[in-house]
């Protein structure tokens, strides 16, 4: 890939280079709106760049076939979108038990059930909070713009195998379709040594390696959930958010992702007359921005969630600053298609509102 | 016994090295002893241990990493066969094979099983039927005969309520991508030779790079059978091979592969 190439491509597209970028070994993909783009792309350019491409029976095999290439300390992934991704969650809880590395996107669309193909954050929940069954948690890296998507896929496989754990990418309908010009930033070589004291390769004449999630001995369980829980703390540290135009504002609007995006246009609109309001766009939802949230509760400021959904991260944004300030909260309803100027209203509404 | 009488002591039989020199969780009479230490010796034989990659499922067989000394990844419940394709995709150098269940083969793992065999991936599976849920206490499989009476099925299987056993090695005999599908029992010696020469041919299939490997094992599985070791492998010659019948179903290891 030729240095700082530009190109105008979609989200979708971005997350396919940013895979590759990445160095990406394996996809494994099922067709669901709207994220055709990705395996459709990656079908021939990971072939192309020495890779392997699978079309999997299901979203719960592609999950799986990903689960083993990560046990062998490949860099593999898989795409798909909110149903595709419930079927998903089986194996990804089995990766986070058994500590494999991989990497998911989810280009979430309209729930629950079938729901639409158009954009939504319905799954806040479901990415934040494990989504699968047992007590654990994925990295949740949630775009805003297409140089965005590309930036954080190649940021997803480091964190991966930095964590040896599932790294989820949260864009929406909006993120994957959207054209952008894009920066493709040239990437480190993933070093061959890498996960060279667990991955699977055959044991060769050293002592055989297990990758599992099954603990049954007496006390081994607990053990590895108090392995976990540790490994879960220390990642507080990859915390990331947009702050824009926070300093002298009064009312703090949080929003991700795409509704992030849409939110600024409407915030830069209502600066223009004159009112002091700004952005808090968490860019990781898991580990969740909340020092900085509260950095900004003790500073008296006020502060209304905006999501695509019927309210999700506003608990998290509750929780950030309990004690100190409250969070008022406008909800698109997935199905609809939010423009800047629906969101004036509530923001004005929310500037308003005593603290 | 003087010294060099000891010296001249041959060793006729042991176990390979593969195989844990432990006791099993199995109960008395269980075959899943019997087909892991065919795959050892397989795997020795082949000189294939340093290079396999075992993919283990959900069932009695969860533990085989305890009793195979292998790199292994445990898969959910039915799904080695997907995670055997993303193991074997990513090392396409490695010896990779999969152990099931009918459980977790023929019924939850019905579609992956299916589907890796279709696209020929270059894996063996070890399929070991022995009618039963056998872990979680006894309950009715795809495979369970009809009239054998299970924790879910007291009153034996019944055609019109449950349907008939399922066939797995026609099944898997008869898609494009199965180079070899066989079907062998580990009652008596007889059968147990024949399985490791089924078993020998699937594991070729693979190292030979011509695509997918199967062989069914018909197992007894006395305890939940409700018979003793001795009663169970009967079981097996008079009630199970007549409809699960012994052979090989598809071979095409001569032929050099389906693609």
């Amino acid at each position: 890939m030729a240095k700082n190439k530009r190109v105008f491509i979609k989200g979708n597209e971005a997350v396919a280079y940013g895979a590759l970028a990445a160095g990406c070994r394996c996809f494994f993909g099922y067709p669901i709106t709207p994220q055709n783009d990705i395996p459709e792309f990656m079908s021939k350019a990971i072939v192309d760049a020495g890779g392997e491409f699978v079309q999997a029976e299901s979203e719960v095999a592609a999950a799986n076939m990903l689960l083993g290439a990560g046990a062998c300390g490949i860099r593999a992934m898989t795409s798909s979108s909110s149903p595709g991704v419930s079927l998903k969650q089986e194996a990804i809880s089995y990766m986070a038990g058994s500590e494999i590395p991989a990497v998911i996107v989810n280009m979430n669309r309209g729930g629950p059930g079938l729901g639409d193909i158009g954009p939504s954050q319905g799954d806040y929940y479901q990415s934040t909070r494990g989504g699968g069954h047992g007590d654990y948690r994925t990295l949740v890296l949630a775009p805003g713009t297409v140089q965005e998507a590309y930036d954080l896929t190649v940021k997803a496989f480091d964190l991966a195998f930095k964590y040896r754990n599932p790294v989820l990418v949260l864009g929406d309908a909006i993120l994957g379709q959207m054209k952008e010009p894009v920066t493709l930033t040239p990437t480190a070589k993933v070093p061959a040594s890498e996960g060279k004291a667990w991955r699977l390769e055959g044991k060769g004449k050293r002592k055989p390696r297990i990758i599992k999630s099954l603990f049954l001995e007496d006390g081994a369980l607990a053990a590895q959930n108090r392995h976990l829980e540790a490994k879960y703390a220390s990642m507080a540290g990859e915390v990331a958010c947009e702050q824009f135009q926070l300093k002298d504002a009064d009312l703090v609007v949080v929003a991700y992702g795409s509704i992030g995006r849409i939110a600024k246009t409407a915030i830069r609109k209502l600066r223009a007359k004159g009112k002091k309001v700004g952005l808090f766009r968490p860019i990781t939802l898991y580990p969740f921005p909340d020092a900085a949230l509260a950095k900004l509760a003790k500073a008296g400021k006020k502060f209304l969630t905006i999501e695509h959904n019927l309210g999700q991260m506003v608990d998290d944004v509750r929780l950030a600053i309990r004690g100190l300030a409250d969070s008022a909260f406008f909800g698109v309803y997935p199905g609809d298609m939010p423009a800047p100027e629906d969101f004036e209203e509530p923001i004005v509404k929310a500037l308003r509102r005593k603290a | 016994m003087s010294p060099a009488a000891v010296k001249d002591e041959i060793l006729a039989f042991d176990r390979p090295e593969v195989v844990a020199d432990r006791a099993t969780h199995y109960c008395p009479g269980c075959h899943h002893g019997v087909a892991h230490r065919l795959v050892g010796e397989l795997l020795t034989e082949m000189g294939l241990v340093d290079k396999t990659i075992m993919v283990t499922a959900i069932g009695c067989s969860v533990f085989l990493y305890n009793y195979l000394l292998l790199d292994a990844v445990e898969a959910p419940h039915g799904r080695a066969p997907a995670v055997a394709t993303g193991v074997k995709r990513s090392r396409p150098d490695n010896f990779v094979f999969t152990y099931q269940g009918d459980g977790d083969l023929a019924s939850i793992g019905l579609a992956e099983i299916v589907h890796c065999a279709n696209r020929g991936e270059r894996v063996s599976v070890v399929f070991v039927n022995n009618t039963v849920y056998g872990m979680t206490g006894g309950q009715m499989a795809p495979t369970t005969l009809i009239g054998q009476k299970t924790t879910t099925c007291p009153g034996g299987r019944c055609r019109e309520r449950e349907g008939m056993p399922i066939k797995m090695a026609e099944i898997i005999g008869g898609l494009g991508g199965t180079v070899f599908a066989a079907r062998a029992a580990l009652n008596n010696v007889k059968n147990i030779r024949q399985a490791k020469k089924f078993l020998k041919t699937a594991f070729e299939v693979q190292t030979k790079g011509l695509g997918f490997g199967f062989v069914e094992l018909l197992s007894a599985c006395p305890t939940n059978w409700k018979m003793s070791p001795v009663k169970a492998n009967q079981r097996i010659e008079t009630e199970m091979i007549p409809y699960f019948p012994l052979g090989i179903f598809k071979d095409l290891s001569g032929e050099g592969g389906v693609c």
